[in-house]
């Protein structure tokens, strides 16, 4: 008889998730979207409720469906349940490679119609809209673009140990030295497997150069990946631990961050999201922190695009998922939404007086690297390659640093049989 | 079920009244017990049965129904992360039931000896087992960490050569989880072993008292095989506590430093649900299932042929 009751309570649970899911089927037919997406810390909460008025003002509802987790791990472990069982929300936030999986599935809708009307690809750099479109037509809408290849620093910290802020490898060497004798940690970090490989590519575009990055970690070529470069490449990632202290293992980045601020720390190599824990210290750029392109990455620009991709709907859901593809890419959204996130619009052509020191620099390198072929995909941060593949990588790069006899050539060696195995 | 045989003698007996009655009261257990029994076969067996299939298959992000035979082993036995953590699993594994069994029995014999407050420290050694192993982790994480923890606190008592950094260390990240583990299960081991030491009859020690046998020979002849079938469930309890642990792992190392400390669940989590790769993370699901079944089967054979026999 005990094990009665938890069927009569698991029966329960059964007929609400009916009656839930009767409930939101009865919702979709009244012109709403169904956004998915994993903005759900204070600034991008709010950043997320400016596109829902926006929705609003134009008659059509919203229906949240935020999903909380840094990575949006769980975000896509849900949707992919949702897909599975055959209803999937009009929009998930949905990035990079992973927008070509999801389209060679058949399940994401075309949104030409729109981007047509909106001329987008006269708006959008064609990196950028390369990345939205899956057999030459728009499926996914830039939300924003993020610049990881960025080093922040603490100026107090700087002027103690008497350095500038280092703009090649050298020269960041010769700083760390200089703050660890000031007695200070030179480089925050996070011993995680993203974070080091968020390091590990900037020091790789800084050693090997953009066209070096593009063969190795975008094109996966085989001959790049096992080449010199790469060995010279890993190597220097790896003495940069030297700089970094000894306690980083399994740090969160914003801890990282956050020695930065309180001055424990000098520099740290992060993306722009660093930003925004600088803001909410109160802190204002250029004079309360530094911001410079990572050391000898000054001519690249390693970018990391949030976007929405459209799931096959239709009639009603259509038109209202029509309406919000368009929306997002409008200058109003476009700065409220950048502007509290840290990154910058995906389209160049706004009006950035409200952004900061940081922000501007980082639109005027996304333009400059545009024409000059120095803008490219942010392995690190699943823009570059696919998610096992990347995963692969990681599991090297980590493997490599961590270690503490594994050489250079037989971390090239494994990286080429990580994108071996990976075809 | 044993309890629907005595209900089926009156449906036996004549009279429709009678029989209708008897009917029902010899279907009605099985009745209420059938939706139970059916979502578990179909959710945990028909879910096993799912995964073997996936795994035989080339599944990327979403499952896939191409066949690929048994080419997703063939990749996970070149793997070298896969190989870190099952080697993981038999160290943390062993390590962690062994010493918590002898950390078990050791309390449970000292508890034993009719000492004062007995209640209190009961509790108090049983208290882990009530937290979460995230909260574990989490603190031990906070501990163990060189630069905050308990490093930190013995230099700052002057002992300023003393390491103890574990945590940081590759080739000894693995130990850590062993640690916070046993903090965690051995108060519960404990508690097992010390309802074991209350059941042995008192006449039996009195008579090996008699017969002149020292107290540690009373213990290690006498009590100590008496308590066999508790190390059985111990053994059982700890060992499937070693290899679904997860939330550990994510607390306290989250599998780094690199990858050293992973264990084959977070390896199935990382590559199932993360990596897209549904295939590789299913077959190494089910060697998981296969590593279980081959400790478990052979144990439980002996044990309970043996508990026939005895």
């Amino acid at each position: 008889m005990r094990t009665n009751m938890p069927t009569s309570l698991f029966r329960k649970s059964l007929l609400g998730l009916t009656v839930a899911a009767a409930m939101s089927a009865a919702h979709a037919q009244t012109a709403e979207v169904e956004v998915l997406h994993w903005w759900t810390s204070g600034g991008e909460a709010r950043a997320a409720n400016v596109l829902k008025e926006l929705m609003e003002a134009e008659g059509y509802g919203w229906e949240d469906f935020a999903v909380a987790g840094g990575g949006g791990e769980t975000a896509m472990t849900v949707l992919k349940s949702r897909a599975m069982s055959g209803n999937p929300p009009s929009a998930a936030q949905i990035k990079g490679p992973e927008i070509q999986e999801w389209g060679e599935l058949g399940l994401l809708g075309s949104l030409e119609e729109v981007a047509m009307a909106e001329g987008w690809d006269d708006l959008l750099p064609a990196v950028v809209s390369d990345v939205m479109k899956h057999d030459g037509e728009y499926v996914a809408v830039p939300v924003n673009v993020h610049r990881v290849n960025w080093l922040w620093a603490n100026p107090e910290v700087l002027d103690e140990a008497g350095v500038e802020m280092p703009t090649t490898l050298d020269e960041l060497f010769a700083a760390g030295e200089a703050i660890r004798e000031a007695g200070y940690i030179p480089l925050a970090h996070g011993g995680q497997a993203w974070q080091d490989a968020t390091v590990f590519e900037s020091v790789l575009l800084a050693t090997g150069g953009t066209e070096f990055y593009q063969q190795a970690l975008v094109e996966l070529d085989e001959e790049a990946l096992g080449s010199e470069q790469m060995v010279e490449a890993l190597e220097t990632f790896k003495r940069l631990r030297e700089l970094m202290d000894e306690d980083m293992s399994g740090r969160d980045w914003n801890i990282a961050t956050s020695m930065v601020i309180n001055g424990d720390a000098g520099m740290q190599l992060m993306g722009d999201w660093a930003k925004g824990e600088f803001t909410a210290a109160g802190l204002t750029a250029g004079e309360d922190y530094l911001c410079a392109a990572a050391p000898g990455t000054q001519e690249a620009f390693t970018f990391n695009i949030d976007s929405l991709a459209m799931f096959r709907v239709e009639g009603e859901e259509q038109e209202a998922q029509h309406a919000l593809a368009r929306l997002v890419l409008e200058p109003t959204f476009q700065e409220t939404f950048n502007l509290a996130k840290g990154s910058i619009p995906a389209r160049p052509d706004l009006d950035m007086s409200e952004f900061d020191q940081c922000a501007q620099q980082s639109l005027e390198d996304f333009q400059r690297t545009a024409e000059a072929g120095g803008l490219v995909p942010s392995m690190a941060h699943g823009m570059a390659v696919r998610a096992d593949v990347q995963g692969a990588i990681f599991d090297v790069v980590t493997n490599y640093f961590n270690s503490r006899d594994m050489a250079a050539e037989e971390a090239a060696r494994r990286m080429v049989n990580a994108a071996q195995a990976a075809l | 079920m044993s309890l629907s045989s005595p209900a089926v003698q009156p449906a036996a007996g004549p009279g429709a009244r009678r029989s209708s009655a008897g009917l029902l009261q010899a279907w009605l257990p099985k009745l209420v017990l059938a939706p139970s029994i059916a979502i578990s076969l179909f959710f945990v067996y028909g879910f096993m049965l799912w995964t073997f299939i996936l795994s035989l298959t080339s599944s990327r992000m979403l499952p896939s129904y191409e066949f690929v035979g048994f080419a997703q082993y063939a990749r996970l036995m070149v793997n070298d992360r896969w190989w870190v953590a099952s080697t993981n699993l038999v160290v943390f594994g062993g390590l962690f039931v062994a010493i918590c069994l002898a950390l078990g029995l050791v309390l449970a014999i000292l508890l034993d000896q009719r000492i004062r407050q007995e209640g209190a420290l009961r509790t108090l050694y049983l208290y882990p087992m009530a937290l979460s192993f995230i909260v574990t982790g989490v603190v031990w994480k906070w501990l163990l960490n060189p630069g905050l923890g308990i490093q930190a606190m013995v230099r700052s008592w002057g002992f300023e050569s003393f390491r103890f950094d574990w945590i940081i260390d590759p080739d000894m990240a693995v130990y850590t989880l062993v640690i916070a583990a046993v903090w965690q299960a051995s108060g519960f081991v404990m508690a097992l072993f010390l309802a074991g030491l209350r059941g042995i009859d008192d006449s039996i020690l009195k008579a090996a008292q008699l017969d002149g046998a020292s107290l540690p020979r009373i213990y290690w002849r006498v009590v100590i095989p008496c308590l066999r079938p508790v190390v059985f469930s111990a053994v059982m309890i700890l060992s499937h506590i070693a290899i679904k642990s997860f939330d550990l792992v994510v607390a306290l190392t989250n599998g780094g430093p690199g990858y050293a400390s992973d264990l084959p669940a977070t390896f199935m989590y990382a590559h199932a649900f993360t990596r897209a790769q549904i295939g590789l993370g299913s077959a190494s699901a089910m060697l998981m299932l296969g590593g279980v079944l081959a400790i478990l089967i052979p144990y439980l054979y002996s044990e309970l042929r043996s508990r026939r026999h005895g």
